[in-house]
This record gives structure tokens, sequence and C-alpha cells, in this order.
């Protein structure tokens, strides 16, 4: 018996430990876009922003399962699984101002985020394009006889697009440790799913290549990290690919910060998925079952508004990139 | 890794060992392969089959299944595989079969592959070669045929190489799969089983270097690819009545050695440019404006373009001839460069 509670009490000392790393994790992200969207708004930030708030679960759950040297390819919507991959927050603020300290040297701008050092294979452009870059990642990994897994992070509507169908057979076929993350938020830019697809679930096209799938509710940061705790466990030990379909919301439009009231999506729905909000979720859980207190959690908060605003000083201080070094970085030698 | 290494000079010896294109290409595959472990070759039935044109015979059975990869056909997420694997510090080299395929995976060429060192501030190269085999001639059709250099050429951060012969193709092979940048090597369909000396140890031509094919002081013909050897078979028969033309093979057209070219026409004041490609935005356009520009006032004559029609490659043979341009347009070109005074 006394065994028991023992085992019982490391249990929850574990999962108190993912509980603060995923509210970590889910601050930061939620932070970091809150305050680039005011940036936008006040005319700071060059180019567009895609936010991820209201995502946030999905991003802190899938990398609270990742090693540093694990790898991962994103969307345009890639702040939020950038910083929770660890690229630093004054590389990514210096990026969106177009500074020669941001994370690109002030080439690639909000879509294109990317971290080799961190695993963060880069934010991207042309959606559904990260899934087969993730492939050969895995391929790579194999290999080169290492233990590493690729994640590879796309929307509904990329699910359209050839190459994510390209990339699901091509990692199914040669048996790679790829997890291919469905971040499923009901649009694909204006369009609703009802609109771009006749399935109700986007897992189901796992099917087609002979992958497993699993649906998660991707407002629960921690159903999230167990399934893809699950799964890159199942890459990791060599037996292939698998999907996770999280079913998340964002909670901003499809470009910047304004335009919730487009008549594309309704206030209710809107408000009904702001009603369960990751954070809060996760928040309340903490506090319910004593894994942490409210002030714990707001220490979180004021830690990363701090950071965050420290951040942001270092790239509106940082250099603007030099125009005779245009030609930078085109060729390799 | 760079490209730097000299080739040896092929000297014209009866008893020097000759190989055909696809087997000189062959061969340089396979020694940059044992040279370094990190090359390793994906593709459409390229390792059990050997390729569609034989370009990976026999290379299964020396580097097995680990490095020759069947893969679907799925030419997005074949690319994709070699940019995400070559950002992994791996040596790709992946096989697209026929170059009109690159329709379908040109998203991965041109916006992951060639911008990925751009975009990732330089910290990651993407050492990436993509093997394909372009150019009419086999009455193959107008999906089978084309010759789309131009569309890669106009790409920052890609390179092209067209090898004209065995030797060049063996060479440049080699050079494409130690450069750190992602190159297309444009292997040309008619000249697979055409032979030339080959030196058996490995050799890279450097990317970047023109090579002035034939020596001559009446016009410059700069000819790419399959049509070095038409323009070497019209100075033979130009030659005949007097006239001498200077050939040169770009080898590799982006990045595009101009200087070579702008000194040659500085001795012979006449240029025509000649490639298997539509006349119309192909690459003969752009090194006509560069010699314009650099060298205007040493010409005496505008520069000549000579290249296909704008239309696709015809399939029957009658009308494929008269499509893709041969020795005897060549040589016209360079008689009615002539003409003007």
């Amino acid at each position: 018996m006394a065994q028991k509670k023992s085992a019982d009490a490391v249990a929850h000392q574990v999962s108190a430990q993912v509980i603060r790393d995923l509210h970590e994790r889910m601050v930061r992200i939620r932070l970091f876009e809150t305050e680039a969207g005011k940036l936008m708004e006040a005319g700071k930030l060059p180019g567009f922003l895609h936010l991820y708030v209201g995502q946030e679960a999905v991003a802190a759950g899938v990398m609270a399962a990742l090693r540093d040297d694990d790898q991962i390819t994103s969307t345009h919507r890639g702040h939020g699984h950038a910083v929770a991959k660890g690229v630093g927050l004054r590389e990514m603020y210096a990026e969106l101002y177009g500074r020669v300290t941001g994370a690109c040297l002030g080439r690639g701008g909000s879509m294109h985020i990317n971290d080799l050092t961190r695993g963060m294979l880069g934010a991207n452009g042309i959606v559904g394009a990260g899934v087969p870059i993730a492939v050969g990642a895995a391929f790579a990994a194999r290999y080169k006889g290492e233990d590493s897994v690729a994640v590879t992070f796309f929307g509904d509507g990329a699910t359209n697009i050839g190459a994510f169908h390209e990339g699901a057979n091509m990692a199914a076929i040669l048996g790679l440790p790829v997890v291919f993350v469905c971040e499923n938020n009901g649009y694909a830019e204006f369009t609703p799913q009802s609109g771009h697809m006749l399935l109700t679930d986007v897992a189901d096209r796992a099917a087609a290549y002979g992958m497993p799938s699993v649906i998660v509710d991707g407002m629960d940061a921690l159903a999230v990290h167990r399934a893809a705790a699950d799964a890159v466990e199942r890459a990791r030990s060599g037996a292939g690919p698998m999907m996770i379909e999280a079913k998340t919301y964002r909670f901003f439009d499809h470009q910047g910060v304004k335009g919730l009231r487009h008549p594309y999506r309704s206030d209710e729905e809107v408000a009904e998925w702001k009603a369960r909000d990751p954070i809060d979720l996760l928040e309340t859980r903490a506090v319910a079952d004593g894994t942490a207190t409210r002030a714990e959690l707001d220490d979180v908060w004021q830690r990363t508004r701090d950071e965050i605003a420290e951040a942001i000083a270092y790239a509106e201080t940082s250099p603007l990139p030099d125009p005779a070094d245009l030609l930078l970085n085109v060729y390799s030698g | 890794m760079t490209t730097t290494t000299e080739a040896p000079a092929v000297v014209p010896n009866a008893t020097a060992r000759k190989l055909t294109y696809v087997k000189a290409f062959n061969e340089g595959l396979a020694q940059a392969m044992r040279e370094d472990e990190n090359v390793f070759v994906a593709g459409e039935d390229v390792a059990g089959y050997g390729g569609v044109f034989r370009m990976f015979d026999n290379l299964l059975d020396e580097f097995g299944p680990r490095r020759m990869i069947d893969t679907p056909i799925s030419e997005a997420a074949l690319v994709g595989l070699g940019v995400g694997a070559a950002a992994r510090g791996l040596r790709p080299v992946v096989d697209l079969m026929f170059m009109d395929f690159i329709g379908v995976c040109l998203d991965q060429i041109v916006n992951q592959a060639a911008k990925m060192k751009y975009m990732f501030g330089g910290a990651l190269s993407v050492p990436l070669t993509i093997t394909t085999a372009s150019g009419a001639g086999l009455g193959a059709a107008a999906q089978h045929s084309q010759s789309l250099e131009a569309w890669l050429a106009h790409v920052p951060g890609l390179k092209v190489v067209m090898p004209c012969d065995p030797y060049t193709a063996k060479g440049l092979t080699v050079s494409a799969i130690r450069d750190d940048n992602p190159v297309v090597v444009m292997l040309n369909k008619v000249l697979l089983g055409s032979t030339s000396e080959v030196p058996e140890e490995i050799y890279g031509i450097p990317l970047g270097q023109a090579h002035t094919a034939r020596q001559g002081s009446d016009v410059t013909v700069i000819a790419l690819g399959r049509m070095v050897g038409e323009a070497l078979a019209a100075a033979d028969e130009l030659a005949a009545e007097g006239v001498e033309i200077e050939v040169i093979d770009p080898r590799t057209v982006q990045p595009l050695d101009t200087e070579t070219m702008f000194a040659s026409v500085r001795r012979t004041n006449r240029v025509l440019v000649v490639h298997e490609a539509v006349t119309f935005g192909g690459l003969g356009a752009e090194i006509a404006a560069q010699i314009q520009d650099a060298a205007f006032d040493h010409l005496d004559a505008p520069v000549l373009r000579i290249g296909a029609p704008f239309s696709p490659v015809p399939f029957s043979p009658v009308l494929e001839k008269a499509y893709v341009p041969d020795r005897a347009r060549i040589a016209q070109g360079c008689r009615r460069l002539l003409e003007r005074s």
C-alpha cells in the first residue's frame, strides 16, 4: 500500500512538471503573439502576420514531447511552433522588424522564421510544402543512424494539396520517423472545412496511406501532449509515421488582428471557442489539482512579459540590414 | 566542399578509353558515392531497375538499398525528401527522369531548395543534386522532350548544368554533387549513347566556367548542351568555305561565365547563340542582352539567336527535325552574320 502511494506521488510529480512545462510554453506563445499583433496594429511591422493565438495547446503539447535534436517543419502560422521549440524571442521579434539580428538576418520575416540549432526547419509560405521536407529530415536521421524524429505541422486546408499526400505516402512507404500533426482550426484561410473537403475528420486521410491516426482536443494541451508523446515514441522506435489531428481554433483572423467580425464566421462561434481558451483550461486544472497556485501561474505570466518586453526592445534597437549585403547567402561558397 | 578541382584535360588519343554519355554519368556518380558516404540516390525506378535510361545501372549492387532508393511516382515528395535530407547534412541525388516532370515539383525546387539557405540567414546549405533528361529528338513528343533551362536559370539559388558530351557529363555531375548548392544536371536524351574519351579517375569540372570547344576568328557561336556538337559540325562545314568559327560551351548556364563570351566577341565581332529551347524568353535573349551591354562597340552585326519555334515539341519525326536547330541552321546563321559588313 505504501509502495502504491509512493508511485502515485511520483506520477503526480511528473504530471505536475509536464503541466508547468506546457503552461509556460503556451504563455510564451500567447504573449509573443498578442504583443506582435499590437506592434502590427501600431504600424511597426512590415509584411504579413498570421497569428497563432488559440492554437497554443497544439504547439506546446507536441514540442514538450520532443528533444532539441528532433526536427519540425511549420506553416505560415509558425510563430507558435518556433516559440515552443525554443527559438529565441529576441531573434524572432528582430526578424518581424526586418532587422539584421533577426532569425533570418531580416531576409525571411514572419512567414519564414527558422532556427537550425533548435531543429526548427522553417515556417513556410507555401501551404503544405513543409510536409515532404520533414520526410527528408526523417530520412536523414535514419540514414545517419540517429534516433531523432521529424514532426510536420500543417492545417486542414493543406491536406488538399499534393505535397501533403505525396509526403504522407512517401513517409509511410519508406517507414520513416515522421509525426504528421494536423492543426485543424476549421478554416483554410477564410473557407470553412465544409467548403473545402467532404470529410469531417482529416485524420481519415491517414488511412489512405496505411498510417494510424488519432484525433485529440486541440484546446487541451495535456491531451495533445499524451498523443504526441505516443506518436513520437512510436516513430522513434522505428514503427513508422503516424498522424495526429488536433481540433483547434484561431482566435484572431487569418491574417492580422482585426476582422474578427468578418462575416465568414459568427460571433457565437468565436465566443464558443474562446470559452475553451487552452491556457484557461490548463490553469483551471492546475489550480484544481494542486499542481500550481494562482500566484505561481501569475509569476510565469509576469516573467514572460518581462522577457517579451526586453526582446521587443532588443529588436527595436537592432540595426537594419546593410543594403550592400543584398546578395548575401543566395549561394553557398 | 567546393568545385574548384581542376578537370584533367582530354588529349585526343586513339588508344584512350571511350565511354558513352550515360556510362560516364554513371561512373562519375558511383565515384562520388564512394568518395562521400553522405551521397545517396532517390528516384523512380533508379535502384531495382537502374533507371529508364540506364543511368543508375549496377549502383544498387554496389551501394545497396540504403543508398539507392526507389520511391513512389511523387516528384514533389521526392524533391522535398532531398531538400530535407540536404538540410540535415546529406548530399542527395534525386532523379526526375524526364525534365518535363519538373512542373509537378517546381515548388520544392524554386520555393524550397533554392531559397532555404537565404531564408536561414546562411545557417545551412542545400547540397542537393537533381538529375534529369532533357531535349527533343527521340520522338517522345511534347511532354517528354522539353529543354526548360531558362525556367531554372532564372531562379536565384539554383545552378544548372548542361553537359554536351560524356567527358563533360562525368565532370559536371561530380561537381554538382560536391557543390553545396542545389544543382540541376540536365542530361540530353539524344546524347545518351554518344561516346568520347573519359578519364578513369574522379574529376570535377568547375561550375560557372565556359569551355572554348573550338577556336576561330570569324564568328563566335555560343551553344548550349547538345547544340555544342551541332555547332562543331557546322564549324567543320564552314572551315571548308574558309570561315573559322569559335564555339563556346558555357557548360553551366547558371552561373553563366559571360567573361569568356565577351572576350571571344571582342576577337570575332560576330555572335550567334544557339539552344534547343524555344527562342522566345530563352537564354539566348539573356546572353544577347549581356553581350550587347558589355561589348556593343565590338559588334559588327546584331547578336543572332537560333532556337526552337514557339511551339510545343512535335511528335512526327519530320516535324521534330524541323523543330530542333541543327548544324545546317547554325552554318546558315553564321553566313548571315558574315554577310553584314
